[in-house]
């Protein structure tokens, strides 16, 4: 009868965690009606800011499963002073993602020079169709507006890091 | 026909000869009368056991394993060949998906060979974030074996404690480092960034709730009477053998080898600031591996509560060149992973990528002595070994 | 059933009512252990929630859950042995049906009242070992075979202990009669206090225990499930059962233990009735008519008791190794029901 004792108190584990979620709620969360937020940080989607945007084809060049296809076309702007010579711009024709590619790795935002590139903690686009996973720019650019701030640095961080 | 092929022994007494004989010309008869026959069991590719695609041929007479052979592969993803194609920084984000379950601490051993190459040094403040992340994906890896060891067993209730806890703890890396399963958050020469606010404090939190179900798992699962009966004595590994199979991690010291890349070498990590127990058990049955993996998850939140109070103010990354090239070299590191020890050998011809990586990852040795350890078991203690062993799939093909 | 409603029913009525007052008894506790236990207190104990969806708070989950079994498509092995592989669920589920007839519910109702009430029941409890065994086989699996031997090796070991601890209360009760048993127990008196009956299971704890223990491994339910044993043989003897097939299967794990319960809280916790003082009843002629719609909520109130202690060791515990639920059930659980028996026997004997 000394056996009794461990099969009686994992009994009572379970009852207790009943009996808390009876008292407290679960510790899911019924998805659809109600949702938790993601950190600031977490990596859901790719947004573009296509004025940012060079066209250096970097962020395409270091990505690992090269699933970021850029087509551009130089183009002659007006030059800034009177009488200058024209400038030479990058217009951006096609900046496409596809997500079905898409490892989440973040290269790409990381080597963007220009800060054309962020992540958005956003995770609701997933496709019936998986050719509807290729976000074109337009898609792109409508994830602007879910970008947050960066979020502050921990107490010792240095400060000088952008 | 074994009375044919078996002499019998010269040593023994005449009436020993001929009961002995008696005794081969019984079995012999039963064996011809009863026509027992051995059956080959298939035990996965797809199996709820083999958590992935690891195929076990067993072969049975009745329930006791005769012979038995994994034989692995089904998810070969070709690591070692894809990184030969990728530049360095680009690699992290492959290597991450080996062991899936601790996925930073598939990054660090890698990005440590490759600074090593490059003769650059983490600043320290990077040193202490890497290993709390470090012993984080240790903990996430190993609480989830605490719960799924209750799943090979038949208790239900367990994995799901587990991943409720194990939420916590990939909350805060994808806090810190934006992903869940896969961070991404190594670079040669420090982090991608630094901690967001509030970080530390959270963390205290969690190790506290992880402690809480350390304790939890304890009383429903270790101490439980029917699970010590279907884990102790069974599945031993004596030490020698332990050896000879290049075991590591928790298995080894299961065994009674005290062993650990963590306090024995000196790798830039911050193991050498804190001060912790390597346990050891010296059963190396089952419940040795199960229980040492239980010490170590509770021995993980204390230094992790240990590093957060004195992590060092500074910058988290050292200078290095925006475009990495590595010079020419071979370097090996290999650090103490949740699943034993994992190891990276480069060699780099001072190209973008690495020219040829060597992958040492701990499962594909721990599994390699399921030949030997099966033997002679019964079915149900094939899948309380498989689990004791602990291995992820894709630890084992890479 | 004829004085149920005061009125002479013709024999093929009664008949009818019998065979949807059995539907009723077998599918609604089934219904009400998978919602109320299965989804429900599992999911709590796990803290989570469980199904919400379907109805409130998920209660018609169940339907749905039929719903897709049965658009299921119906898979037969090729090499399956098919007429005993059809045959194999209805065998297991005939045997629940069989056993809940000697069930009673109130004074009167009854589906039959059998002199030999309890032996027919642990004779008939033993026909779905005939129908694992039969799914085993026939499956042409290999799991299969494993799943549907350990399940004959291990319900024919556990048939022993539970007929031992079931002799306790027949020899106590002095009748087999489970109808008597009840009697026997409300009307009865512990130490000269009749205000509570005489449930057996205070006299009769050893056995309750062994009983309970038995219905445990007679189930299947963990720590005693090698036969489905998910994690080892995928689903032992339904491995390769799918759709309305595994549907039986499924009613007919849960409907077992529902109809066990009502049986253990018949044997050892006074089945329908209220201790018999309260009303002032003496025998069983002078229990008072309304106790035949009282009576199986009463019975269905213990036996939701019964199945939550059953449910609970279910979702807490591993399960043994084969060869220790052999060693358990002849090295424990029979000598102990035989000591048990030699006792309530002198017992019985001296008082």
């Amino acid at each position: 009868m000394a056996q009794l004792p461990g099969l009686l108190k994992g009994l009572g584990i379970t009852f207790g965690t009943m009996m808390r979620t009876f008292k407290n709620g679960s510790n899911t969360v019924q998805y659809p009606h109600e949702k938790e937020t993601p950190p600031i940080r977490a990596r859901g989607v790719i947004a573009l800011h296509q004025d940012n945007c060079t066209s250096c084809m970097l962020c395409s060049r270091s990505c690992p499963d090269w699933c970021i296809y850029i087509e551009a076309h130089k183009e002659l702007a007006p030059p800034r002073r009177e009488g200058g010579k024209p400038r030479q711009v990058n217009l951006l024709d096609r900046f496409d993602i596809d997500y079905a590619l898409c490892m989440y790795c973040g290269i790409c935002v990381e080597v963007c020079p220009f800060d054309a590139l962020f992540w958005s903690p956003e995770y609701e686009y997933s496709e019936p169709n998986i050719t509807d996973m290729l976000h074109d720019k337009t898609k792109l650019s409508e994830w602007m507006e879910t970008v947050p701030e960066a979020p502050a640095l921990e107490v010792g961080a240095d400060k000088k890091k952008k | 026909m074994t009375i044919l092929n078996d002499p019998v022994p010269a040593k023994l007494g005449n009436r020993q000869q001929l009961s002995y004989i008696a005794s081969q010309a019984a079995d012999a008869r039963l064996n011809v009368e009863l026509e027992t026959e051995g059956m080959t069991l298939n035990i996965g590719p797809q199996h709820p056991a083999t958590h992935g695609t690891l195929r076990i041929i067993a072969r049975l007479d009745g329930e006791q394993v005769v012979w038995a052979e994994p034989s692995c592969g089904y998810m070969h993803r070709g690591y070692e060949k894809l990184t030969e194609v990728r530049t360095f920084p680009q690699v992290t984000s492959l290597v991450n998906r080996i062991d899936w379950l601790g996925s930073f601490a598939n990054e660090v051993p890698f990005i440590l060979a490759a600074e090593k190459l490059m003769n650059v040094e983490a600043p320290p403040r990077a040193q202490w974030i890497r290993t709390i992340l470090f012993e984080l994906s240790r903990i996430a890896n190993v609480s989830l074996f605490l719960g799924d060891l209750g799943v090979q067993m038949g208790a239900i209730t367990p994995v799901f404690l587990a991943f409720r806890d194990r939420e916590y703890v990939l909350n805060l890396i994808e806090s810190a480092t934006g992903g869940r399963f896969h961070p991404n958050f190594d670079r040669i020469g420090g982090l991608k960034d630094d901690l967001p606010a509030g970080w530390i404090d959270e963390t205290k939190v969690v190790m506290k709730k992880l402690r809480n179900f350390c304790d939890e798992i304890e009383t429903l699962l270790f101490g439980n009477e029917i699970f010590q009966s279907r884990t102790r004595g069974i599945g031993v590994i004596p030490r020698d053998v332990a050896l000879q199979y290049g075991l590591s991690g928790a298995n080894l010291r299961a065994s009674g080898v005290d062993w650990d890349l963590r306090r024995d070498q000196t790798i830039p990590l911050a193991y050498d600031k804190v001060d912790f127990k390597v346990w050891t058990h010296p059963d190396g049955d089952s419940f040795a591996r199960c229980w040492i993996r239980l010490q170590e998850t509770r021995e993980a939140t204390k230094i992790v509560d240990q590093l957060l109070d004195g992590i060092p103010s500074g910058p988290v990354m050292a200078k290095v060149p925006k475009i990495i090239k590595v010079p020419e070299g071979e370097a090996w590191v290999s650090t103490e992973n949740p699943l034993g020890e994992m190891g990276y050998y480069v060699v780099s011809r001072g190209d973008l990528g690495p020219f040829r990586v060597k992958i040492r990852s701990a499962s594909f040795n721990n599994i390699s002595i399921t030949p030997w350890l099966l033997r002679g078991v019964y079915v149900p203690d094939i899948i309380t070994i498989l689990a004791s062993l602990y291995f992820i799939l894709g630890d084992i093909d890479r | 059933m004829n004085s149920l409603l005061s009125v002479v029913i013709p024999y093929w009525g009664q008949s009818l009512l019998r065979v949807l007052g059995g539907l009723v008894a077998v599918l609604l506790p089934a219904g009400t252990i998978v919602y109320v236990f299965l989804f429900k207190m599992m999911s709590f104990m796990q803290s989570r929630l469980g199904p919400m969806e379907a109805g409130p708070q998920g209660s018609l989950q169940l339907f749905a859950e039929v719903g897709k079994w049965l658009q299921k498509e119906d898979i037969q092995p090729t090499n399956a042995d098919k007429p005993v592989f059809k045959m194999a669920p209805i065998i297991v589920l005939m045997s629940t049906f069989l056993l809940v007839v000697v069930v009673p519910f109130g004074p009167d109702a009854w589906f039959t009242n059998l002199e030999t009430g309890i032996f027919y029941a642990l004779a008939v409890s033993s026909i779905s070992v005939l129908g694992i065994l039969m799914a085993g086989w026939s499956s042409a699996n290999k799991y299969s075979l494993l799943g549907g031997l350990r399940a004959a090796g291990q319900l024919i070991a556990y048939e022993l202990p539970m007929v031992l601890a079931v002799m306790g209360v027949v020899i106590q009760a002095g009748t087999m009669n489970l109808q008597q048993i009840v009697v026997a127990q409300n009307a009865g008196s512990m130490f000269g206090i009749n205000t509570f009956g005489n449930p057996y299971v205070i006299t009769q704890f050893v056995g309750f225990f062994v009983f309970m223990i038995a219905i445990q491994a007679e189930l299947t339910q963990a720590p005693f499930d090698m036969p489905i044993a998910e994690s080892e043989l995928v689903s032992g003897y339904m491995t390769e059962y799918s759709g309305f097939r595994f549907l039986i299967f499924f009613i007919g794990e849960f409907a077992t233990a529902g109809v066990f319960a009502m049986i253990a809280s018949t044997l050892f916790l006074g089945g329908w009735g209220v201790p018999f003082s309260w009303f002032g009843w003496t025998s069983m002629d002078s229990v008072s008519n309304w106790m035949n719609i009282v009576g199986p909520l009463i019975v269905f109130t213990k036996m939701m008791v019964l199945t939550f202690l059953i449910m609970w060791v279910r979702f807490t515990y591993p399960r043994f190794r084969e060869d220790q639920l052999q060693r358990f059930a002849w090295k424990v659980l029979i000598p102990v029901s035989l000591v048990n028996i030699m006792l309530t026997a002198v017992l019985k004997v001296m008082f």
